[in-house]
């Protein structure tokens, strides 16, 4: 090789021209790309302007104070009429969407959970129905799923007149889901102070229980005794006072079903599709993450002499959950931002609204700005909750 | 010893003799995969309910009472709904399907120019089929004219108006041929843009890094139809007056960018799993960062990553439906748009064509995932612990 060409660095390193020094180089592509990014940007915002100019459209977020006139079918959180201001609009249609998320999330998990066990389990039918399950609904689009619930099976249900009874007074038909409201009369609110007191309870029990059990070893039935506590107490202090408790129930009359509360088809045709869709990813990664436990850590806790439930319990699941948690939680995320296909049934979610005020207003940088902000602090909640559960459950090396 | 008519010893060996019956066969297969606990028993038990209860009614609807051809929605309504079905009927009415199937298909692209579309099809399909067997030959100049020659041929064709072929506007192209238009178009910017980003995002530069770190994590962080809102509101107010962007390339750019960044974070993966030493291994042979990043981290990378590239694909083929909330028609989209049709509005058109577009979408993204598994299995180079 040619080697009598190398010459020791430095002794001719003035002779390098300045572009072939890396960090020189690195200097002005950055430079580079930062001046296109000012030029596209500069030419973006001018024709932004000249065309909102030319079209007599006003910006800022001055607007959002003006009267939405347009009505929302489902608030339940908030007072809201057409005469309610376009914030107002917007702040019940990021209720709603975090309604369906939180519903959604928690339906979820729960199927997906029973299903990624399932796909592990011995029994062979059982194995395979969760296979088929979690192979259809992963392949098929959410809004195909949210279109089959709404116009699909929902909106084909009887009507009112001929609603399908369900067991505890609840009803089915095409305009949504009745079902009874507890209605609480005088001195419930025993039983909530009573609920809060057995929480505390809980809690202290608890720590008392893991030191004594760190102390001496002895074991304290934590669970049941949280049980007996959450539900007696609560119980106890309602049985006190009488059982101040009657329901409102939905009751058939001619044409229509009157008291009671409804869920309409569209958050449930989202809600049904957002769980169903989901629960098939967390199934996967539920058991993606109990297999990724070696099966060395079992067969020890057998050899330990503990119990399968206990082995399940206290070295499968803590060792699991180290591996679900980060995939769950982008999983999370993804059902929140696939509930904007809410727009596609009509249930009144931020994105659904948002896209009608964009359509009354014409104010589409400000409303797409507000989108961008809300889903990306969404994100960025999620994520730093999931960080922070992930960072309690890692693993402790010593 | 002298008396030796008393032998114990055998001399030929015994043959086996069957195995209990509890212990072969299907008694056996039964026993330990389905009954092996009383748990297990009482599981099976509930499972064979479910399915008693769910799969009958479900082949009877979907087989035996279908109706599976006729002109108009006579064929799937009862006589009480204006049809000629008894009462009480219920079925799948897959002559909507059949009757709708070109405009499932093609939507309302011209029927006398439906041969462009299925000519660019068969092509795809000769391209494609020699680029997914790993052994067949000339990988790389095929792997040229599908990504690179392709798209610009299939441009030619389907939009036309150049060599004699008539023009066709965007705004007819329909159904199933929209769905695969923007999945491939989709595929084939996503995989370089996100392969750029992702090694943008693990420059040295931190000018070039945090814009790549801007603008994956903020994509990452918003829904498709807010991308695609913002493609179709947003951008005719960036450009100059006058210039306009056609509604579906429009569409195009927002599935692209977002897939892209999607694309980014699953080759990223790839790049962090890649040793130190290769790297290192790389500069004293005097490589260039390209030749570098080209030839030796790259390859290895996306190997790597084929089964997370591929269900970004899925994820990018099933999002595609998304555009119908955007009022273009792709395969789901034109579905719904006939179930308003005065024609074949009937209690059973939306389920019959909602399963029939659902049925499509679950081909080709099971296709693809069946495929990534094949593909995980041959490269897998035996690192299994």
């Amino acid at each position: 090789m040619a080697s009598q060409d190398i010459t020791p660095v430095g002794a001719d390193s003035a002779k390098v021209s300045l572009l072939n020094d890396p960090r020189i180089r690195g200097y002005i592509y950055q430079a580079v790309v930062l001046a296109v990014i000012f030029g596209v940007g500069y030419w973006v915002v001018n024709n932004t302007i000249a065309n909102l100019q030319r079209a007599h459209l006003a910006s800022g977020f001055g607007f959002l104070d003006g009267r939405s006139g347009f009505d929302i079918s489902s608030h339940p959180f908030t007072n809201y009429s057409s005469d309610s201001t376009y914030i107002t609009a917007l702040y019940v249609g990021f209720l709603n969407t975090l309604l369906v998320a939180v519903a959604g999330i928690i339906t979820a998990t729960f199927l997906g959970f029973i299903i990624g066990v399932g796909r592990l389990s011995h029994n062979w039918l059982i194995r395979k129905l969760c296979t088929v399950y979690v192979e259809v609904f992963r392949n098929i689009p959410p809004l195909l799923v949210i279109f089959f619930w709404y116009s699909g099976v929902l909106a084909i249900l009887p009507q009112a007149r001929q609603s399908i009874a369900l067991p505890f007074s609840t009803y089915l038909n095409n305009r949504g889901f009745f079902f009874p409201v507890p209605v609480f009369g005088e001195g419930a609110w025993l039983a909530g102070v009573a609920f809060v007191v057995a929480l505390i309870g809980t809690f202290f029990v608890r720590r008392w229980a893991y030191k004594r059990q760190m102390a001496t070893g002895q074991q304290f039935p934590v669970l049941w005794t949280a049980a007996a506590l959450i539900i007696g107490l609560p119980l106890l202090a309602f049985g006190l006072k009488g059982f101040p408790l009657t329901f409102d129930r939905p009751v058939l009359g001619a044409f229509n079903l009157s008291g009671g509360s409804l869920v309409g088809p569209e958050f449930m045709s989202l809600y049904l599709a957002l769980s169903f869709y989901t629960a098939s990813f967390i199934a996967e990664i539920v058991r993606s993450g109990i297999r990724g436990v070696g099966r060395g850590q079992s067969e020890a806790a057998h050899a330990l002499g503990l119990r399968a439930g206990t082995t399940t319990r206290l070295v499968v699941v803590p060792q699991a959950m180290r591996i679900i948690i980060p995939p769950l939680s982008s999983q999370y995320l993804n059902l929140t931002k696939n509930s904007s296909l809410a727009v596609a049934v009509g249930y009144p979610d931020l994105f659904a609204v948002g896209g009608t005020i964009l359509n009354q207003t014409g104010r589409s940088i400000e409303v797409v700005a507000i989108f961008i902000i809300v889903y990306l602090s969404l994100s960025v909640a999620t994520s730093l909750f999931m960080n922070w559960f992930n960072a309690k459950m890692a693993l402790v090396e010593r | 010893m002298a008396d030796n008519n008393l032998s114990f010893v055998r001399t030929e060996m015994l043959q086996g003799q069957t195995p209990p019956i509890g212990e072969r066969g299907i008694v056996r297969w039964i026993r330990l995969n389905l009954i092996a606990t009383p748990i297990d028993a009482i599981l099976t038990i509930f499972a064979i309910f479910l399915l008693a209860w769910f799969v009958p009614p479900m082949i009877n609807w979907l087989f035996i009472q279908a109706s599976w051809s006729g002109a108009d929605r006579a064929v799937c309504s009862t006589v009480a709904q204006g049809g000629v079905m008894p009462d009480g009927w219920s079925g799948a009415c897959w002559a909507y399907v059949n009757a709708n199937f070109n405009q499932f298909m093609y939507g309302r692209y011209p029927l006398d120019q439906h041969w462009r579309v299925n000519l660019v099809g068969i092509i795809f399909i000769i391209l494609l089929i020699p680029l997914l067997i790993p052994k067949a030959p000339f990988k790389v100049p095929n792997a040229i004219a599908f990504f690179l020659v392709f798209p610009f041929f299939a441009f030619f064709m389907l939009v036309g108006g150049w060599f004699g072929l008539t023009y066709v506007e965007t705004a007819t192209w329909g159904g199933l041929l929209v769905t695969l238009v923007i999945a491939f178009a989709g595929i084939a910017v996503s995989l370089p843009l996100g392969i750029v980003l992702a090694l943008g995002r693990r420059s040295k530069l931190p000018v070039i890094k945090m814009l790549c770190v801007i603008f994956i994590e903020m994509v990452r962080g918003i829904p498709l139809v807010t991308v695609l809102f913002m493609a179709s509101y947003m951008l005719p107010l960036f450009l100059p007056p006058g210039v306009s962007f056609d509604k579906f390339l429009r569409a195009l750019i927002g599935v692209a960018l977002f897939a892209s960044a999607y694309m980014a974070e699953v080759v990223r993966g790839g790049l962090q799993a890649i040793p130190k030493g290769q790297y290192e291994g790389a500069d004293p042979l005097g490589l260039s960062y390209w030749q570098k990043t080209g030839l030796i981290i790259l390859p290895q990378a996306l190997k790597m990553v084929i089964p997370g590239i591929v269900n970004t694909f899925i994820g990018l083929f099933k999002d595609t439906s998304l555009v119908s909330i955007i009022s273009m028609f792709d395969l789901l989209g034109t579905v719904r748009q006939h179930f308003n049709d005065a024609n074949w509005a009937s209690p059973q058109t939306p389920i019959s064509g909602l399963i029939f577009a659902g049925f499509v979408f679950w081909i080709f993204c099971f296709g693809m995932s069946r495929y990534s598994i094949f593909m995980e299995r041959r490269l897998d180079t035996g690192h299994k612990h």
